[in-house]
């Protein structure tokens, strides 16, 4: 509150209540009293500052002697060194442009070295021609409150620096929750890229898979011709998808009742593998056309491959076994000339002997023959098997019989258990050994590490 | 920067003869361009006279406060020239009061063609005691200061801050602004007594090649007799004027006096008819 401002009477007030009520002495006050004993300090100065007047509150609470302050102290003399500071920058030029001002916190010096926290109100008395005079100056005790106000710094300065931290810990938080969320993008593009890549590598597998499966096809006739008085079957087992294997096989009419086949394997695998059963195949073909002698036809491949890559750093060869057959209906019988190069012996089931008896099932050895392509003068061992009604010729690669049985995986199949399987079968029908073997080759499963080319040919049975 | 934007930041009122010697009178710490009231009619005679306030004090725009380029007296003192500059002021008499008499050296320093004379108030090149130089003040008493800056800015709200920054859109507030000059943001003040009573300028001193005329009070509770003397001694032809007055801003306490010796020292400077 400014200072010399008198407070407006409450709305509601009672003006009556202002007179004492009748018989009550009324206490006497002296303004000279009030002045010297009132509770807040009365202080004048000059303009200069020089104290003129100073009540005994004042002179008390500093612990000082009027003589010593009266005409020789000045107001900033009473105050501390950062109250006289305040006073000079703030409270006097204040003072002097309002001339007045009120509720300034200031500390002064007592007489003891002490500290006395105050709140001062000051005015400046100016003559009748408006010329400031001196300065009245009220001061009051605010140890108590000063100490209140400090708290509040205190606790105002507390609460800033815990906003400041408040502050800094969440934009500490922020930071590491835009960099978790970097980090989480980036983890998610990654793992969007190596999807990407799996499923762009999946599909080039796809691709290639359908590649190689048409490629693989188109090394096989699509499908077997139907040969009047011969029952035909074949089967091909893919040991690995994405490798083409270079097994292969074929039957085709030769004309006036004759027909070719012929079945091999040429070494290696992948596509250098495929083009050489891609040669083999068409130059076997052509070769059987213009000699039906097989072992001549195995000779022209032989020159063909020799020529081809015999002497080359990656030497390809092939085995293959190589025949013409012509079913006589008439008697019965179905001779069949053949000549192998290289290859295991084909087997021949008998219908007329006992199942798992002697004689159901031999090799037709066909010893000496060499691989084809690998010497440019091979030699090729011919020869003959006759089918009588319900009799089967089986070709086939060494695949099945190099399959390996035991979890080990050291043990192969083997011609023996393969005769002795071929034994067993009740049926001597194409058709139904080329089931049997199939299904054989399903069960040994990844023991068959290399694909089987399988070709059945006989001799239909007879109605009795 | 453009004219009207420096005018709006530093609060420049432009009074007295629009065609007299220019005299730019700025403030120290603790108030505002209104410690110059009593002084102004005096100069308006017969010079231009050009007053503003601070960033952070006063009529000033608070938004364009920033506490790294008021921190240092640099900062008061690019002020200075920013007003000069966007004013196109040149060769002006520079009357800075306290701190602002060392952000008149700085100020002249950066822009010389722009400060032709300067006149000292009650100057302080340093306000705490140093081996063989007397401040007048310790380091602990600077520190109370800032205490007592503190406890009675407890009554500073936030409610005049629209004030003290000027709102055109609210009239009503005029009256109040008569009432509060010399509010300041407590935080800007503080900014502003660390600066002013931290500094030590009395290497620039040295650097000074205008006429000076330093300014001192027969007794200053701030500036003790002998740093104006100091002052004197260290810029090359300054003269020394002690009024006959009490306090550290003789522009309140004897404006007078002030008055007649900054028009003495202008006078000198622009020949006794400043026309001629």
């Amino acid at each position: 509150m400014a200072p010399g401002r008198t407070p407006d009477p409450a709305p509601g007030d009672d003006p009556g209540g202002r007179v004492p009520p009748s018989g009550v002495p009324v206490p006497e006050d002296s303004a000279e009293e009030l002045y010297d004993a009132a509770p807040c300090g009365f202080l004048s100065t000059a303009m200069d500052g020089t104290v003129t007047k100073v009540n005994a509150t004042l002179l008390d609470w500093l612990g000082l002697e009027r003589r010593e302050v009266v005409g020789l102290m000045r107001f900033a003399d009473l105050l501390t060194v950062g109250g006289k500071l305040y006073h000079e920058t703030h409270f006097a030029p204040l003072l002097s442009l309002r001339g007045e001002i009120g509720g300034i916190a200031l500390e002064m010096r007592t007489a003891t070295g002490g500290r006395l926290p105050v709140l001062v109100s000051a005015a400046v008395k100016k003559d009748a021609d408006g010329e400031p005079v001196l300065i009245r100056t009220t001061v009051f005790d605010a140890s108590d409150r000063r100490a209140y106000e400090e708290e509040l710094l205190r606790r105002r300065r507390a609460a800033d620096e815990a906003r400041e931290l408040a502050e800094a810990a969440r934009r500490e938080a922020e930071a590491a929750r835009r960099e978790a969320e970097a980090a989480r993008r980036g983890a998610e593009a990654a793992r969007r890229e190596a999807e990407a890549a799996r499923s762009r590598s999946e599909a080039d597998r796809a691709r290639l898979t359908d590649a190689l499966v048409v490629l693989q096809q188109a090394l096989l006739p699509a499908e077997l011709p139907t040969v009047p008085g011969l029952d035909v079957a074949s089967y091909y087992y893919t040991a690995s998808p994405d490798r083409l294997g270079g097994d292969f096989y074929d039957l085709f009419a030769l004309g006036a009742g004759r027909w070719a086949f012929f079945l091999g394997d040429v070494s290696g695998k992948g596509p250098k593998a495929a083009a050489v059963t891609s040669l083999t195949r068409y130059t076997l073909r052509a070769a059987v056309f213009h000699d039906s002698d097989p072992v001549s036809a195995l000779a022209t491949l032989n020159a063909v491959l020799y020529d081809r890559y015999g002497l080359k750093a990656d030497p390809r060869h092939c085995t293959a076994v190589v025949g013409v057959v012509e079913p006589d209906d008439d008697r019965g019988r179905t001779t069949v000339r053949l000549a192998s190069g290289g290859h295991p012996p084909a087997l021949v089931l008998r219908a007329g002997a006992p199942v798992d008896g002697p004689g159901r099932a031999d090799y037709l050895t066909t010893p000496g023959g060499m691989l084809v392509g690998a010497l440019p003068d091979a030699v090729f061992t011919p020869a003959t098997a006759v089918l009588y009604p319900g009799d089967t010729l089986l070709l086939y690669t060494d695949g099945l019989t190099e399959a390996r049985t035991d979890p080990e995986r050291t043990t192969l199949y083997g011609d023996e258990r393969l005769r002795d399987f071929a034994a067993r079968q009740a049926s001597t029908a194409p058709g139904d050994v080329i089931a049997a073997v199939a299904a054989l080759l399903e069960k040994l499963g990844d023991g068959v590490d290399d694909d089987t080319a399988l070709l059945a040919l006989g001799a239909p049975s007879r109605p009795d | 920067m453009v004219e009207a934007e420096v005018r709006h930041r530093n609060n420049v009122t432009v009074t007295g003869d629009p065609d007299g010697p220019v005299v730019v009178l700025a403030h120290g710490f603790g108030c505002d361009q209104n410690m110059w009231r009593l002084v102004v009619p005096r100069l308006a005679g017969r010079y231009k006279v050009v007053l503003f306030d601070y960033v952070g004090s006063g009529g000033s725009d608070l938004s364009a406060w920033a506490p790294e380029r008021y921190a240092s007296l640099e900062g008061y003192a690019q002020d200075v020239v920013d007003v000069l500059r966007a004013l196109d002021l040149r060769r002006v008499t520079f009357v800075g009061h306290s701190v602002s008499a060392m952000a008149g050296v700085l100020a002249a320093r950066t822009a010389p063609e722009r400060i032709g004379s300067l006149v000292m108030v009650t100057p302080s090149p340093r306000y705490i005691d140093d081996d063989g130089y007397r401040g007048g003040f310790t380091a602990a008493d600077i520190e109370e200061l800032l205490a007592s800056l503190d406890s009675n800015y407890l009554g500073w709200s936030s409610a005049m801050a629209p004030v003290i920054m000027g709102n055109p859109d609210r009239p009503e507030l005029g009256q109040e602004l008569t009432d509060s000059f010399c509010a300041t943001d407590p935080a800007m003040a503080r900014v502003f007594a660390r600066t002013t009573f931290l500094s030590d300028n009395r290497e620039d001193l040295d650097g000074v090649t205008v006429p000076t005329l330093v300014l001192e009070c027969a007794e200053d509770a701030i500036a003790p007799r002998g740093v104006g003397s100091f002052v004197r001694s260290r810029v090359p032809g300054a003269r020394l004027v002690t009024l006959d007055a009490t306090g550290h801003c003789p522009q309140l306490s004897a404006p007078e006096a002030t008055a007649d010796a900054v028009l003495d020292f202008l006078d000198r400077v622009h020949g006794s008819r400043p026309d001629s």
